[in-house]
């Protein structure tokens, strides 16, 4: 019972981290309905400045700096590549985001060469022990962390002007120009926070307690995780990614310890693969409807 | 989210779709330049070198893989992240197929060629048992649910090692053969079968074998988008309403197109197996069947065009053939010589490139270079009518 009790725990922690990544996902087709496979890179990024400032800036300085270049990495993504192709359909532009995911990986890992730098200083490594539960510190965190963040955010959707303008963009872009709200600053604003979402997230991917290893391309294919856990929960649906991220982060602890490990990255996907077929859109995802 | 993947107007005009209208002589040139083509790549084996030959036929596969996809996300408009995993099947058919009965390992003993149509058709079978879920969803909930076929293709792979080998010692094929012609190393104290005064060891014959199943496949995918079952899947990714009022049963198109990419995907795994001389589970998401191969295939048909079956070719030839020939070219000088960490590879500069290509693309030219090609031959025969 007491390992289960620890598995859950550990499992939602992880579960929080990919709710952080797919909330991204999520935030950016809302605005914009594109997809973004570049989301992996620009955790990847954000974590590699992390790590090339930290012995300058210290920890927290690091980590703040990080997280703020993931956030403009994509803003720069945004405003040079996507806004600027026109021509292209949101499935088109979702392809462009492969391009860049390609290109911001393969440069990060380079640089990497064959460091692989663990970033979760503060947390990482230091157990829990509550009684006879032993849980990870950095799943801990990052189970708060992501409460406090999902909870800003949520806030912000509901009750501020940006989250306002952001629902009613997501519900019929062209009204909500007419409606004078400005069609680029939620689709950028969105890219921002996204990006800066992916940035928090990596300071916990690449820990020894989520994963064992550190910032890598192991890491990117775990940012991977977080696709099934957005579409899971619906694409356009935000509370969808958080129950989708905490599905995907229970599955992959769950089925690590009683099935294999190798199972678990599997686990996640066929999960995935038995919500779509029940509902194609998602847990909570809109139905798509189809006019002739 | 709109019904395909290349919505744009741009696109639309630039389709690669059947132009009754075209005079003669165009269509004699197109003959004339395929035969030259052709007749040129029966002859690079007798004077190319051993790397070129296999860079070639690497590429190859990539462009039996590449067609198959751009029939499936070009004409069809299913967005298929899962092309790795039929790779993958496609390789152990063959390998299971043909293997000697009897041993540790699994294997049937067939003859190779019914090893090769078993694999295709294994792969197809696969494809079409995925039409429950491919059937039912659309463009990116399409592409990260093909996605889940790769990661299940990487556990199953890892878990049955009488199917696949181990990830440590892989299995080896047995070597093609048709009509009594081998096309492995040929024995040792034999006679090597000569053409033209050059000895056609495994590579040149390994290169033959690659091109004749390379002009089936493209002539095969040429027919069918020209043919009936294009014109029922581009109608149903154009529109699934207005398709079945045409009369097109979208569930059957769309079951078939998946299927039949599949089965190219097959193809192209069993001739990855027959060009490593090796079948071997990857360790990793990132292998030779892994997410890296699935977006490689889709950003060789963005590049080369989506639908376009040419262009598909030449997207592979970029994104399989300059990884490997990068270093041949520059061997001896110290550009790309790195290894190690922090050092550009022809690997991470071909990703650069190809990363690069799918932006520009994109950005740029929608249609991709097929839609460059269509617009050369419009503006060539337009001078040619006038002048």
């Amino acid at each position: 019972m007491t390992t289960f009790l620890q598995i859950v725990v550990n499992g939602l922690g992880k579960g929080a981290v990919y709710a952080l990544l797919a909330l991204g996902f999520v935030v950016i087709f809302k605005a914009t309905e594109v997809v973004n496979f570049a989301h992996g890179s620009l955790a990847l990024l954000g974590g590699y400045v992390v790590f090339a400032t930290r012995p300058t800036l210290g920890w927290a300085g690091a980590a703040a700096v990080g997280v703020l270049s993931a956030g403009i990495a994509a803003l720069v993504v945004e405003r040079l590549m996507l806004s600027r192709a026109k021509l292209a359909s949101a499935d088109s532009l979702a392809l462009l985001t492969i391009g860049v995911d390609i290109v911001v990986t393969e440069e990060i890992v380079r640089r990497l060469g064959t460091r692989i730098p663990f970033l979760g200083d503060p947390y990482d490594a230091k157990p829990l022990h509550a009684g006879d539960v032993t849980i990870f510190r950095t799943q801990f965190v990052a189970l708060v962390v992501s409460a406090l963040l999902l909870t800003g955010f949520f806030l912000a959707f509901r009750y501020s002007a940006w989250g306002l303008a952001m629902r009613a963009q997501a519900e019929n872009r062209e009204a909500a120009a007419l409606m004078g709200i400005r069609s680029w600053r939620v689709t950028a604003s969105a890219w921002l926070v996204a990006g800066v979402l992916a940035g928090v997230a990596v300071l916990f991917l690449a820990t020894q307690d989520f994963s064992g290893s550190g910032l890598s391309r192991d890491t990117h294919s775990l940012a991977l995780a977080a696709f099934p856990a957005a579409i899971l929960g619906g694409l356009d649906a935000t509370s969808g990614a958080v129950v989708g991220g905490l599905v995907v982060g229970l599955a992959e602890a769950l089925s690590a310890q009683y099935i294999s490990f190798d199972f678990a990255k599997s686990a996640v996907f066929i999960v995935m693969l038995v919500v779509l077929v029940a509902r194609p859109s998602g847990l909570f995802g809109t139905r798509e409807r189809q006019r002739v | 989210m709109s019904e395909t993947i290349t919505d744009t107007p741009a696109a639309q005009q630039h389709r690669a779709a059947p132009r009754p209208d075209r005079p003669l002589w165009t269509v004699l040139l197109r003959w004339a330049v395929a035969l030259a083509v052709l007749l040129v790549l029966l002859y690079v084996p007798l004077i190319a070198t051993r790397p070129w030959l296999r860079t070639g036929e690497y590429a190859m596969i990539g462009a039996v893989g590449a067609i198959g996809l751009t029939l499936l996300s070009g004409q069809a408009g299913q967005l298929s992240l899962a092309h790795g995993f039929f790779l993958l099947t496609g390789g152990v058919g063959y390998v299971v197929l043909t293997a000697p009965t009897g041993r540790s390992e699994l294997g049937f003993g067939l003859p190779p060629i019914l090893g090769l149509v078993g694999a295709v058709a294994l792969s197809a079978l696969l494809g079409l048992a995925f039409a429950p879920v491919s059937g039912r969803l659309r463009g990116i909930y399409l592409g990260v649910a093909s996605l889940s076929l790769v990661f299940i293709g990487l556990y199953l792979g890892q878990s049955l090692s009488s199917l696949a080998g181990t990830t440590s010692r892989g299995r080896d094929p047995v070597p093609f053969s048709i009509f009594g012609i081998g096309f492995g190393d040929p024995e040792p104290g034999k006679p090597v079968f000569q053409l033209l005064g050059v000895p056609l060891t495994a590579t040149e014959r390994l290169w033959y074998l690659f091109l004749a199943l390379t002009v089936i496949a493209a002539v095969l995918a040429t027919a069918a988008v020209r043919g009936r079952p294009g014109r029922a899947w581009r109608a149903v990714r154009d529109n699934e309403a207005a398709a079945s009022v045409l009369g097109v049963s979208v569930v059957r198109a769309k079951a078939g197109a998946f299927a039949v990419s599949s089965g190219y995907a097959g193809l192209a795994g069993a001739m990855t197996v027959l060009w490593f001389g090796l079948l071997k589970p990857d360790e990793s998401e990132y292998g030779t069947y892994g997410i890296n191969v699935s977006i490689a295939f889709l950003a060789m048909i963005i590049v080369g065009g989506l639908g376009s079956v040419l262009g598909a070719v030449i997207g592979a030839v970029l994104v399989f053939g300059l990884p490997l020939a990068l270093p041949i070219l520059t061997s001896g000088s110290s550009l790309l010589s790195g290894t190690g960490g922090g050092a550009i590879t022809p690997i991470i500069l071909t990703q650069f490139i190809y990363g690069a290509a799918i932006i520009a693309v994109v950005m740029f030219e929608p249609g991709g270079l097929a839609a460059i090609g269509r617009r050369l031959g419009t503006l060539l025969s337009r001078r040619g009518r006038e002048g």
